[in-house]
């Protein structure tokens, strides 16, 4: 059964990997400066290598975003991200894991009730912006480099040929690990939390997490998407849908793009942010086409702008508001139809309750004056309990965090068998004289 | 695998580079063979008919064997289109400059000693010419920041060839000595020659495409 779940996670990865190996190895595809076999080779074993070694980082923004803790609504929130891809991908549009993954988390959360950590989904929401801008300043800054060092050196066309496939292929397998790296949250980030994989030693060696158990599952699905169907999409794409590039350009493309996902993903990079006094680096799943389309509109507006097709930006721009509100529709209809047609359980439902105990335990971090009127009291939902919340005072979201971490219960059952309890607490201090 | 395509585009650099070298010497040779014409030389003439012939075939060798390896091993594919057409133009020139010889060699044209001078002006400046575009082809190859340096001097030697055809042909029709049908030998074989400038500025006007598709 487990597997049947995990299927969508799958379905999500093979996705991945039919329509973003083009951002990483197309143009050097398309141009037949690497073959399709050798770039299938190297990207799947990069993506795989990065997905299990540094996939860790931007899944915990998404968990914060949404902690799925059903199997059924896990699948379900990767089969809309996956649907809201093929949707996409069939109308013509660059689809985005990251995006549809997000709608899809949100959508869960709206139909299970949950609380939608808006300074997640702000962090999130935010790096749509910030990842093009980036990769656009990353490619400015590469295609002036590299111009000077073209001027200076003077290869002949055949050395500057060689050393750009070269560089291709670098840059490929240096995007292909980043690809991994950050957007295998978006594929299994959601199986993570609910997943009963158990540690596993390599003669001793390494051991894999289950976690990473489950992202080398995710990076297998994304080589088979790989060698699939990329090759299709590299064909339909590989004509250059913002602008023509040549090699060069798109060497400098594939290496801005790999350096922002890196950027967004490396843990490593934000505590050294952090130990320089600066503030952490958001580590979030971005978006690969967003880098790429940021990448490629950075070279275009160093030229004058002039060889840019505003029209597709335009239309790439505006399906990335409309994937992940697509997503969380496709999410919440499909989620109340596993629910009630199939009788899945689609979420644990969390419950709500603070008692006096609890309350006099946050007393000395957190002013509780005013949650006398919520002791004792069940709320159904982290919504319900957060705008009960609300009602007394406006608390810092640490605050807020605190209280609901310690209000939380388990499921139903918990909450019925603590409701008993306080009953029947209440009926001892009633019997008090 | 890396190193083996270095080591074959290294070879092939030079193979172009040699390419371009006979198209020069070709211009060089021709220069000298007219001179040697003109001046009644019959010995030197042959030794320079004999040169270029030489220079024409292994120009042909080269330009088959580079366009062969570009295109089995995968070499250049934006490019390789327009470096096999740069390559077969600049090939013409020196099927040109063999022509101009052999046409003599066929012909013996009888050229008056008044026009020698127009003649020898016009050969220098098809030369001239050849070596403008003979220069901007080196630059495409290896340094485009240089290119336009080479590549409006194609154009000002080849006007100069336009100037000097025209008031040479203006002079052999304006000479009652010579019969009609020798002034139209005369005026055939200095547009033949005319012609190979043409083809450079041709040429030219096709590597101004070219170094735009370049450009980063």
């Amino acid at each position: 059964m487990t597997s049947i779940f995990f299927s969508s996670g799958i379905f999500l990865g093979w996705s991945l990997g039919a329509n973003n190996m083009s951002n990483v190895f197309g143009t050097a595809v398309g141009t037949r400066m690497i073959r399709f076999r050798t770039a299938a080779v190297w990207c799947s074993a990069f993506v795989i290598l990065g997905s299990v070694v540094s996939g860790g980082g931007a899944s915990e923004t998404l968990g914060r975003l949404g902690s799925i803790n059903a199997l059924a609504g896990a699948f379900m929130v990767a089969l809309a991200s996956a649907v809201t891809m093929f949707v996409m991908t069939k109308a013509s549009y660059p689809a985005s894991t990251s995006q549809t993954i997000v709608g899809s988390i949100v959508g869960w959360n709206l139909f299970s009730g949950s609380l939608i950590d808006y300074g997640a989904l702000t962090r999130i929401l935010s790096t749509w912006v910030f990842c093009p801008v980036l990769a656009a300043l990353f490619s400015m800054l590469l295609y002036v480099l590299c111009r000077r060092l073209l001027r200076l050196t003077k290869p002949h066309m055949l050395t500057q040929d060689h050393l750009t496939r070269l560089g291709l292929l670098l840059a490929g397998i240096f995007g292909s690990y980043a690809l991994g790296a950050n957007n295998i949250s978006t594929v299994m980030g959601v199986f993570v939390p609910i997943s009963d994989f158990s540690p596993i030693n390599l003669f001793g060696l390494v051991t894999l997490s289950a976690a990473q158990q489950l992202f080398f599952l995710g990076g297998l699905a994304i080589a088979v998407g790989v060698f699939t169907y990329s090759k299709k999409v590299i064909m339909t794409v590989g004509g250059g849908g913002i602008m023509k590039l040549s090699p060069v350009a798109a060497f400098i493309v594939v290496v801005s793009h790999s350096l922002v996902l890196t950027i967004f993903s490396s843990q490593g990079l934000s505590d050294a942010f952090v130990s320089l006094g600066l503030p952490a680096i958001p580590l979030v799943p971005v978006s690969s086409s967003q880098a790429i389309v940021g990448a490629v509109v950075g070279i275009g507006l160093l030229k004058g702008g002039r060889a840019i097709r505003w029209r597709t930006v335009g239309a790439i721009c505006s399906s990335w508001a409309v994937t992940p509100v697509l997503a969380a529709g496709i999410c919440f209809v499909s989620l109340f139809f596993l629910q009630n047609v199939f009788m899945q359980q689609t979420y644990r439902p969390e419950r709500y309750r603070l008692t006096g105990a609890e309350a006099a335990r946050l007393a000395p971090e957190v002013d509780t004056a005013g949650l006398d009127g919520l002791l004792g009291r069940t709320f159904a939902n982290a919504r319900d309990f957060k705008d009960r919340l609300d009602r007394v005072r406006e608390y810092s979201e640490a605050d807020l965090r605190r209280i609901m971490e310690t209000a939380r219960l388990c499921d139903a059952s918990a909450a019925t068998a603590l409701q008993g309890a306080a009953d029947a607490e209440g009926a001892a201090r009633g019997a008090m004289p | 695998m890396s190193i083996n395509i270095l080591r074959s585009s290294i070879k092939i650099e030079r193979q172009i580079d040699e390419f371009l070298n006979q198209i020069s010497e070709a211009g060089l040779i021709f220069k000298s063979g007219t001179e040697a014409y003109l001046a009644g030389d019959a010995e030197g003439f042959e030794a320079k008919l004999a040169d270029i012939t030489l220079k024409e075939h292994r120009g042909d060798e080269l330009r088959r064997t580079i366009e062969t390896a570009l295109y089995s091993k995968t070499l250049i594919p934006e490019s390789r289109g327009d470096v096999l057409e740069l390559l077969e133009s600049m090939d013409y020139l020196l099927g040109g400059f063999k022509g101009a010889l052999w046409r003599i060699e066929i012909e013996s044209p009888e050229i008056p000693e008044p026009f020698h001078a127009g003649i020898l002006e016009l050969s220098d400046n098809v030369v001239k010419t050849a070596e403008a575009i003979v220069l901007s082809a080196r630059a495409f190859f290896k340094d485009l920041s240089t290119i336009t340096n080479h590549m409006h001097k194609v154009s000002f030697w080849e006007t100069e060839c336009d100037k000097i055809v025209s008031r040479l042909q203006r002079d052999i029709f304006r000479d009652d000595s010579l019969r009609l049908s020798h002034k139209m030998q005369l005026r055939d074989y200095t547009g033949g020659l005319d012609k190979i400038a043409d083809k450079a500025e041709d040429v030219a006007d096709k590597l101004a495409i070219y170094v735009i598709k370049r450009s980063l």
